[in-house]
């Protein structure tokens, strides 16, 4: 007896759920990405609005100044959904855990220079606070902001940003010992130096717009503080002076900045893109809070570099401001 | 002129290759078999890696594409930037 293998073509009927064809053509397959952000907010059937804000829906698109023909037309350009995060969040978790086997397996905390140790310390440790903040911030634009295109990213960057207040927790414990911690807390608490800083964070804790929320978070304080206190100081100033060690391990801060900035410069491009209205809502906000974070950013600066504090923080704020030119953000 | 191919196995990795393919070589003819993509050209193909970072959105090393690479024909001229399948005359 004899038998033929044969191969039959089986056409898919539909390439992927009708809501995504709809917006990208029945033709062609979706991606994950697609898949998992194009109307994944529910939109329709509520029957009652919230009792703790009565004049809004749940998600409602007038929280917020800026307005958007489709809460959809953002993308993030890294295509993060809930798998393509968690693998590259793992990978870079990976990375960080070796950097830290390292400094810590041959003692090269110890080698640090001591007031260049606690110079760091002093540094870093209080960001923890920042880092906070901007976790529950980003948690805020997620809960307010309207369609997951927008703020499903936001709640990876909260996420993200908790990863990074316990890195520097563990900078802290393996420069220093347990009260290194509440040594920060204090001056978090009643240096003059954090003042500013501090101010600015409780500040963003209580706007009402999500998406001003995300201008001055993501784009004002995360787009001066990074590269000010990571690229600059840390990566720099202090490895010149044999901090190396500490570049390691805050390497996951500096790349993570340099990924995340992608896609806080194409929601800034593609909401100032819509109309001239937004545009000029995105310039006036962008403006105050980037005046606001930098004169929060100078004394911390002058931490670590003392009277260059305002050169450097000229210099990145120079940068910050061709990145929004950019963007399309007219300042 | 004789045509050179790219055979890729059809999945969630190779889509945007596909794309970016497509997109840089306008005389490319895409022939879809059961899993298996298989893209033709007559004379030259070019796989670019610019085109393939921008529809991903991250960075890529065009190596990675051989972990779903089924076959090829043509002469092969890769750098870190392109490979470019083609017919020495």
């Amino acid at each position: 007896m004899q038998i033929d293998l044969r191969t039959v073509t089986i056409k898919p009927l539909r390439q992927t759920f009708d809501n995504i064809a709809r917006r990208i053509g029945a033709d062609k397959p979706a991606s994950r990405y697609q898949e998992g952000t194009l109307d994944m907010q529910q939109e329709a059937n509520y029957h009652y609005r919230p009792t703790w804000d009565p004049d809004h829906l749940i998600y409602d698109r007038d929280r917020t100044a800026i307005r958007m023909a489709d809460w959809y037309s953002f993308k993030d350009p890294r295509q993060f959904y809930y798998g393509a995060y968690t693998l590259a969040r793992a990978k870079q978790q990976d990375t960080a855990e070796a950097n830290f086997d390292f400094v810590e397996n041959r003692g090269l905390a110890a080698t640090l220079p001591e007031d260049l140790r606690a110079t760091v310390l002093q540094l870093l440790l209080p960001l923890r606070h920042v880092a906070w903040g901007a976790n529950m911030n980003n948690a805020a634009v997620c809960a307010y902001g309207y369609g997951t295109a927008f703020t499903q990213p936001c709640i990876y960057q909260a996420m993200d940003q908790l990863g990074i207040a316990q890195y520097l927790t563990r900078v802290g414990l393996l420069l220093g010992d347990v009260e290194v911690l509440d040594t920060a807390k204090q001056s978090w608490m009643d240096d003059d130096t954090w003042q500013g800083l501090r101010r600015y964070v409780e500040d963003t804790m209580v706007l009402k717009d999500p998406f001003e929320l995300f201008v001055a978070q993501n784009v004002a304080l995360d787009g001066l503080l990074y590269p000010l206190v990571y690229e600059t100081i840390i990566d720099d100033v202090l490895s010149a002076q044999g901090g190396t060690p500490v570049a390691m391990l805050t390497q996951f801060m500096t790349d993570w900045h340099a990924e995340t900035r992608k896609w806080t410069d194409a929601t800034m491009k593609t909401a100032a893109a819509e109309s001239g209205d937004n545009k000029e809502v995105l310039g006036k906000w962008v403006t105050h809070w980037r005046d606001r974070a930098a004169s929060a950013l100078l004394p911390v600066a002058r931490i670590a570099v003392g009277e260059r504090s305002d050169e450097l923080t000229a210099e990145v704020v120079q940068q910050f401001n061709a990145r929004m030119a950019k963007a399309g953000v007219a300042l | 002129m004789s045509t050179v191919f790219l055979a890729l196995q059809t999945n969630e990795e190779t889509r945007p290759i596909i794309e970016a393919i497509l997109q840089d070589n306008p005389n490319a003819v895409v022939d879809e078999q059961p899993a298996m993509v298989k893209i033709n050209a007559d004379g030259r193909l070019v796989v670019r890696r610019e085109t393939i970072e921008e529809i991903i959105g991250r960075e890529y090393d065009l190596q990675e594409m051989q972990v779903n690479m089924i076959t090829m024909s043509g002469n092969l001229d890769q750098t870190d930037d392109e490979i470019t399948l083609f017919w020495k005359s």
